[in-house]
């Protein structure tokens, strides 16, 4: 394990603890940005440079953000009454452990299986517009379908809750 | 004597037998419509009875001319008609009726004297009040009895000797509010009953080993040759046939029918009813009924016998004829009802009938029963003339002196006495009765029958002596004076009077017509029959008796008529003898000790058990089926209703718990999600490696 | 080089830390967050998937283009699900979801 993957692999676990641990939360969104980051930078570390911009272009520039603007939307920012975590965190806590068992044991089981290829995989950005706009132009439209009924959507969601509330 | 020609047995049935139903059917119908009647329409309902039996007259003569006839050319005819009434699988219930010498005789005199008595009983029932219910029950009993002689099956011979039960009580009973009245009236029904329980046991047996109820079927009859070798193959107990035993029987129906004894009771205090009554039923007709029935089922009685021999039935017969004979006769003496003599009188009579039938054969019984017939009837239509004439008393020791006050019915009651007591050669009674003695001199099993017979005939001579001397000679004891009866009553005594001397004539053993008749045979006229060595010596013997009794009976009672309260002659002479023949020899107290005291006793213990054991049970049980009732109710309410309830609960219980997975709560369904796919990734896992 | 088991603890661990802040926070929008760290970790694991792949790479292409749509499908599901609780707090003035029990059955 080479030192700049434990240092972003740290960063990212630790955005992501913070994420889900702190109190006020505008730091959660904050941390989870870090968390983002984190990712993006892994991603790079994978010689996934377009998944790795991607990510800090989506991730950090639209969804942290989002999740800010909903924060202050729903007055978020003030710290409930009778804690954030709920009565039966345990229980959570302990599924969520167990996933993580399973998950673990799973790939720490396997780990001679998998494969060792150092050769990374050459691609182009040029590459990935023609398999865009040629292999994959399909679910490509269906995800520009899919985006604009949710900007739709959202934008109905959001809107019509004026007329809605008197 | 007899000249034997050959007969030739008839098989077709002439038009005449096959509406031979009508003589019987006519005076039932007649009943009927009376029964519809108010009781103001007294002439129409005489009318109609008098007419319907008139109509059964005309039959009858004309269906007795036609067996004349026949019997004039060599033919004993026997003519059936038969038919089906009832089948149930393989076996019938036939019904029908048959024209045979016999039922032509029997017709003629049961119609001729009914219609005479009905014609007395007009003028006799003036006064009464329910002259019409008389006349319906009247006609019912002469259609009943017309019934009886022509039956050739024994099941519808039963039936109408029921129905004539029936009848009798009805007409013993005729005043029935008066309370000794009701009583002979209960007495008669049930003492004829215990007979006919044996009677019916008879027609059962026969009907279970012969297969068939007729009489006469054309050789397939019950009493003909076939059947009878049938009854003859199984011996029945001591030393009877099966035959004889089936005899023996019917013997009980007809002896209870007839008044022989033990059954005999009832026939004296039958006279509580109106005397038309009693001359009619109780002294020609019903009572004959019984004599009837052992001439008609002789067959029976007489099959297996050796010739001149006997069977062992008909012994029975003889000895009880001969026993109530003589029985009857004692009693009669110490009587002073004028009813209640004629009564006795009867009931010994019947037993000289029977006696003639069981030792000498049907025609001598038969002769005798019609000759009864007439001079019987004759006597009570008499007596009841003199009890209308002197207001309704029926004591003999308060009349007295009445040949000078009613000379036509003295008259006639004295050739009727005649006949009675046997005077010899003008009166028909001394050639029936002679017929009997006759038959008794050459019975092969005993000469006793005979002697008692002939002191019987004493005894009958002395009685009716006696009785004639207390109404009709010394002078007057009663109240008013009395008074001769009207036309109407003394042209029947006139013309029953002349019969009971010119039957006579068809029974002399000169010209034996009727006995040839009933059997069969050419009779040829021969006087020297007259003066056969044991005929004179019986008939003197007869007439010495006879003259002897009235002798008797004349020098003790003759001119002298005691007042009332003074005792009998006979009974200061011999007082208890007296006593008792007087309480007709303690035989109702003994049955009233024996009998009815054991059916109190028992009615008592019937109804102990009713109330007692009965009743209780039936509580118990209704009682157990209200428990069990509400046994179930708690169980319904409790078990079922409350386990359907519960179940319910429980249903809705689960569904409750059920529910609870539904928290609402977002966080939850993803946690179980995320223990589902750990659970799923397990088994993936899992399952690879294995 | 590290190797890809690494990479997949790391994307495992970032995955249990999301889900754990999804079933345990009160606020719906952390739900979301812990949401959208799951979705990371699965494109973790996709990309090392990608890199570490068989030799020779049949498709190179495949795995990034996974990665890329997940990225954009994730985006559009943060849109509208944040869109939604803004819409939920208006309707009940909360977010707290222990709050949210309506459809209880």
């Amino acid at each position: 394990m080479s030192f700049v993957f434990f240092l972003l692999a740290t960063l990212t676990v630790a955005g992501g603890l913070a994420a889900v641990l702190l109190k006020n939360t505008v730091h959660c969104a904050l941390a989870l940005t870090v968390a983002f980051a984190g990712l993006a930078f892994l991603f790079l570390n994978l010689d996934a440079q377009f998944a790795g911009f991607a990510q800090i272009l989506v991730y950090i520039g639209a969804v942290a953000i989002l999740v800010v603007f909903a924060i202050l939307l729903t007055k978020g920012s003030e710290t409930p009454k009778d804690g954030v975590f709920s009565h039966t965190w345990l229980t959570g806590l302990a599924i969520a452990a167990a996933v993580f068992a399973v998950l673990g044991w799973a790939v720490i089981e396997t780990a001679p299986m998998l494969p060792k290829s150092t050769s990374v995989p050459i691609v182009t950005v040029a590459q990935i517009g023609n398999a865009l706009m040629g292999r994959y132009v399909l679910p490509l439209e269906i995800v520009a379908v899919l985006l604009t009924a949710a900007l739709i959507g959202a934008v109905i969601v959001a809107m019509h809750e004026k007329e809605g509330l008197e | 004597m007899y000249a034997a020609i050959s007969i030739t047995p008839q098989i077709w049935s002439s038009p005449l037998a096959r509406m031979l139903w009508l003589i019987p059917a006519g005076p039932m119908a007649a009943s009927g419509a009376i029964a519809l009647f108010k009781q103001p329409k007294r002439k129409a309902a005489a009318t109609l009875a008098l007419g319907a039996l008139a109509f059964s007259l005309l039959l009858s003569l004309a269906s007795f001319g036609h067996v004349v006839a026949g019997w004039s050319h060599g033919i004993a005819v026997r003519e059936v008609v038969n038919f089906t009434w009832i089948q149930f699988g393989a076996a019938n219930l036939e019904l029908g009726w048959v024209l045979d010498p016999l039922s032509a005789v029997m017709l003629v005199m049961v119609s001729f004297v009914g219609l005479l008595i009905f014609i007395y009983s007009t003028g006799y029932m003036e006064h009464d009040a329910n002259y019409t219910r008389f006349f319906c029950f009247m006609s019912l009993f002469a259609g009943a009895m017309l019934g009886v002689v022509i039956a050739n099956s024994i099941l519808l011979l039963f039936m109408c000797w029921e129905l004539v039960g029936l009848t009798s009580y009805l007409l013993i009973g005729f005043w029935y509010q008066k309370p000794p009245a009701a009583a002979a009236a209960k007495k008669a029904f049930l003492t004829t009953r215990v007979g006919d329980v044996f009677f019916l046991l008879g027609i059962v047996w026969l009907f279970s080993q012969t297969g068939t109820l007729l009489f006469y079927n054309h050789g397939a009859g019950s009493i003909e040759v076939g059947a009878l070798a049938v009854l003859l193959a199984q011996p029945a107990a001591l030393g009877l046939t099966a035959a004889g035993a089936i005899g023996l029987l019917i013997f009980a129906g007809a002896a209870g029918k007839s008044g022989q004894f033990p059954l005999h009771v009832w026939l004296p205090d039958a006279m509580e009813g109106p005397t038309p009554v009693s001359a009619l039923i109780h002294a020609a007709t019903m009572v004959a009924a019984g004599v009837y029935l052992i001439a008609r089922v002789y067959p029976l009685l007489q099959f297996g016998a050796l010739p001149g021999g006997t069977t062992v039935a008909l012994t029975v017969v003889a000895w009880v004829g001969a026993f109530t004979a003589v029985f009857a006769a004692l009693i009669a003496i110490a009587q002073n009802d004028i009813k209640r003599i004629l009564a006795y009188s009867t009931v010994s009579q019947l037993g000289y009938m029977m006696a003639g039938l069981g030792m000498g054969g049907v025609a001598v019984g038969i002769f005798h029963l019609i000759t009864h017939a007439f001079f019987k009837a004759l006597l009570f239509l008499g007596a009841g003339s003199v009890i209308h004439g002197c207001q309704e008393e029926q004591d003999v020791r308060r009349m007295g002196g009445l040949k000078s006050d009613m000379p036509l019915t003295f008259l006639t009651y004295a050739i009727g006495m005649l006949a009675l007591c046997g005077f010899p050669l003008l009166f028909s009674g001394f050639w029936s009765k002679d017929g009997i003695l006759e038959a008794a001199q050459h019975w092969s099993v005993s000469k006793v029958p005979l002697y008692m017979l002939i002191f019987g005939a004493l005894l009958t001579a002395f009685y009716m002596t006696r009785q004639v001397a207390y109404v009709f000679f010394g002078h007057w004891r009663g109240g008013k004076p009395a008074i001769e009866s009207p036309a109407v009553m003394t042209m029947p005594l006139a013309i029953m009077a002349f019969f009971a001397m010119a039957l006579g004539l068809i029974g002399t053993p000169a010209w034996p017509w009727f006995r040839a008749f009933l059997d069969g045979r050419a009779a040829g006229f021969s006087p020297h029959a007259f003066f056969e060595p044991g005929l004179v010596t019986l008939m003197s013997a007869s007439t010495v008796v006879v003259v002897l009794g009235m002798i008797l009976a004349w020098r003790m009672y003759g001119d002298r008529s005691p007042k009332p309260t003074e005792p009998d002659v006979l009974e200061q002479s011999f007082p208890v003898s007296w006593g008792w023949l007087r309480d007709r020899l303690y035989v109702d107290e003994l049955y009233g000790v024996t009998v009815i005291a054991f059916y109190d006793w028992w009615a008592r213990v019937a109804d102990w058990l009713d109330r007692r054991v009965w009743a209780r049970i039936v509580d118990g049980v209704t009682h157990v089926f209200g428990l069990w009732a509400q046994l179930n109710r708690f169980l319904d309410n409790n078990w079922v209703d409350g386990s359907f309830d519960k179940g319910c609960e429980e249903l809705s219980t689960g569904g409750g718990l059920l529910a609870r997975v539904q928290t609402g709560r977002v966080q939850t369904y993803l946690r179980i999600l995320a223990m589902a796919v750990v659970v799923l990734a397990l088994m993936l896992i899992w399952s690879g490696r294995a | 080089m590290t190797p890809l088991g690494d990479y997949l603890l790391v994307a495992a661990l970032v995955f249990s830390i999301g889900l754990a802040g999804a079933l345990t926070r009160r606020n719906a929008i952390l739900v979301l967050i812990g949401i959208e760290l799951m979705l990371n970790a699965a494109n973790l694991n996709l990309i090392a998937f990608w890199r570490y792949g068989s030799h020779p790479h049949p498709d190179p292409l495949t795995g990034m283009m996974f990665a890329i749509f997940s990225i954009a499908v994730a985006a559009a599901e943060a849109a509208v699900g944040l869109g939604l609780v803004i819409f939920i707090h208006r309707h009940a003035k909360t977010t707290d979801l222990d709050q949210m029990h309506r459809m209880k059955g």
